[in-house]
């Protein structure tokens, strides 16, 4: 085991299948000499070729159209979008060709593609740097949605994803990118569409994922000192999501808190509460909560960037509105 | 019979306008092979809009019709691995490729056995297995995804060459432009082939567009680019075979703007109220197929006895192709509902 970071794990996972697999390469902006502006993909060009790595101009619409192109062909493409929020400029070509190619052609086509883009609020980058809109992608059939919130989950996932050969998209925390971990020396994978339940508790079910899971951890950590005691589950991946783990837990703790960093309005918290409603309604003694960011862009400003995001103080009340 | 005075008068109007030649290395029975998959298009496409009609075809249907010199001319000199990146025009496309007919006509009855088992249509028709990375239903979207497969090329070290086709709609949507410069960057081995038929939709191009010699914007890029008569089947082979070769020789990309007229519809049943289609009288005297038959009569390259073969012989193709849809084919089960929406097999409701 060693500790490393959760930016230093997606290295790892990118050099380990580039090593493996001749048909994996990387393409876009600042890839290749700077190695991203998170220093992510440092070094990979030098070791696998300007080919291999490619540095791309700002065309995000048309090189995510190679990228996927190039999957349909054969290829296993990692496209790096630098932020989530400029996924809109690449959306045709994601929502209309890699999601539906594989159905379009009758399954004569696969469009193994990994499209990776930090997300989320932090750092006082406002409102085009600071999106969550991995919810939009969950909307559309045909695409796989992974958002890993630890080096070991980050790292075993985003292998997995690689190795797919569906288009997934892999969603990275910015706060997360420094916190530490531990990983495995050896080869291992995570299974795409698994959660994992990170405090087991019997009282209430708290849903979440990525960065949220630390501050639903942490809400969790303080409602035990009250004799309240939390299962936190963190998601790891959006699309498939895994309800059996979620409705296990719920049925143990008869209620249950869905936690997103996004917009409220819209949410995938809302899919979840009513997923949970459909399958087992008659499980719960309470109604269940969402807790998700305000419905604004992010502000600039340091105050109103806080004020954006849920706080364990909203996730503690969400739980404690489920004993009312 | 040929009309000279009307071909005069055409002159005067369509700029592109070329004369015929044989050029070097196009012998007799690679003519004969050209002119006979031009009538295979032409028939197949004949045939569609009395099917629509009578409900076994269904959804939208853009016909080739009068451009189809411009696939033939340049997609039959490719070989098996190569790719072609089509349009929601794409049914000659496929059929210059090597494409089954009665695959594509099944497809256009929805049928298990069509291309796409059913889940396509004519707007989505592909053949994974001879390169034909699919027509599109979103005009413009398909260039950036086909030059992709270039870039494999480009990865791999091959000498496989992709040819990507757009209208002059497709040419005004932005993702094009950045797909022209990446390869012009890279020197990907692609052909650009703008099939410029100056109608988008209801809307005339020179309307909306700025610099109306669309070749030009290649050169903005620094890719060899230039015009040809996309009713000249000769020119466009003779300039493709350039092209071509650059591409294959990995010396990078080229633009050839084949400039037509949309002498139908948009689809099968748009009636082209909005326009003239008189303007059209004087381009029916050099539709493709017309004009390459004249020539290779006037030429003594083949007998009017011979042509007649080959049409007869594409009639006989579709007819089949027809038959093998409507009678041999099937409805796909409702239970395979969740299939090919993942791979292998994978199911997420």
């Amino acid at each position: 085991m060693a500790i490393i970071t959760l930016r230093e794990s997606i290295t790892q996972a990118l050099r380990e299948e580039m090593a493996r697999d001749e048909d994996v390469f990387i393409m876009g902006c600042d890839v290749g000499l700077r190695g991203n502006p998170f220093g992510i993909t440092k070094g990979l060009m030098k070791e696998f070729g300007e080919r291999r790595v490619i540095d791309t101009p700002i065309s995000e619409a048309a090189f995510t159209g190679l990228g996927v192109g190039a999957a349909i062909a054969g290829m296993r493409p990692l496209v790096e979008i630098l932020y989530c929020d400029w996924l809109t400029l690449p959306m045709d070509n994601i929502v209309n060709t890699a999601a539906k190619t594989s159905y379009m052609f009758g399954g004569q086509a696969n469009v193994p593609i990994v499209i990776r883009a930090p997300f989320g609020v932090g750092g006082g980058v406002a409102a085009q740097h600071s999106q969550n809109n991995e919810n939009w992608f969950v909307h559309v059939p045909g695409l796989k949605v992974i958002a890993p919130s630890t080096p070991y989950d980050m790292k075993g996932l985003l292998k997995s994803a690689i190795r797919d050969n569906n288009p997934v998209m892999c969603f990275e925390h910015k706060r997360n990118y420094s916190l530490k971990g531990e990983v495995p020396d050896g080869e291992y994978t995570i299974p795409i569409g698994k959660a994992n339940i990170r405090k087991p508790g019997t009282d209430c079910t708290i849903v979440a994922y990525s960065y949220m899971t630390y501050v639903a951890e942490a809400a969790a950590a303080e409602l035990e000192k009250d004799g309240i005691s939390c299962e936190v589950i963190d998601l790891r991946s959006l699309l498939p999501l895994d309800y059996e783990t979620v409705m296990d837990s719920v049925k143990k703790t008869s209620r249950v808190v869905v936690v997103t960093e996004a917009p409220l309005r819209g949410s995938i918290a809302g899919e979840i509460v009513g997923e949970i409603i459909d399958r087992g309604f008659d499980l719960l003694d309470a109604p269940p909560q969402r807790v998700g960011s305000k419905n604004s862009p992010v502000a600039y400003n340091e105050g109103l960037e806080a004020l954006c995001t849920p706080k364990k103080e909203d996730i503690i009340a969400a739980v404690r509105k489920t004993f009312e | 019979m040929k009309n000279t005075n009307c071909i005069e008068e055409l002159k005067k109007e369509f700029d592109a306008y070329a004369e015929m030649y044989v050029p070097e290395g196009l012998d007799r029975e690679e003519q004969l092979r050209m002119y006979s998959i031009m009538w295979v298009m032409r028939k197949f496409e004949e045939a569609v809009k009395p099917l629509w009609m009578a409900n076994k075809v269904h959804g939208y249907y853009h016909p080739y019709i009068t451009e189809e010199a411009i696939a033939t001319g340049i997609i039959t000199q490719l070989k098996r691995s190569d790719y072609v990146g089509s349009t929601h025009r794409g049914h000659g496309h496929l059929i210059a490729k090597g494409g089954d007919i009665n695959k594509m006509m099944a497809e256009l009855f929805g049928k298990e056995e069509g291309y796409n088992k059913g889940r396509g249509g004519s707007m989505h028709i592909s053949d994974m297995s001879i390169g034909m990375l699919g027509a599109t239903g979103i005009v413009g979207a398909a260039t950036a995804p086909a030059v992709g497969s270039a870039l494999k090329s480009w990865i791999k070290g091959t000498d496989d060459v992709t040819v990507v086709f757009f209208g002059d709609g497709g040419a005004n949507a932005g993702s094009i432009s950045e797909a022209m410069n990446m390869a012009a960057a890279w020197k990907l081995p692609v052909v650009f082939v703008c099939e410029n038929n100056q109608w988008a939709i209801a809307t005339d191009f020179a309307r909306v567009t700025g610099e109306q010699d669309l070749y030009k914007r290649g050169i903005g890029f620094g890719i060899p680019s230039c015009r040809v008569d996309g009713y000249n089947i000769y020119q466009i082979w003779d300039t493709a075979k350039t092209a071509i070769a650059r591409a294959r020789a990995g010396e990078g990309p080229s633009f050839i703007e084949c400039k037509t007229m949309r002498m139908l519809g948009h689809h099968a049943t748009d009636d082209s109220w909005y326009r003239d289609m008189t303007v059209c009288d004087k381009y029916w005297e050099i539709e493709p197929i017309k004009r390459m038959g004249e020539f290779l009569v006037e030429n003594k390259i083949a007998t009017p006895e011979e042509l007649e073969a080959i049409e007869a012989e594409a009639i006989k193709q579709v007819e089949a192709s027809i038959d093998y849809a409507d009678t041999q084919c099937h409805e796909p089960s409702l239970d395979t509902f969740y299939d090919y929406i993942y791979a292998d097999g994978e199911v997420i409701k």
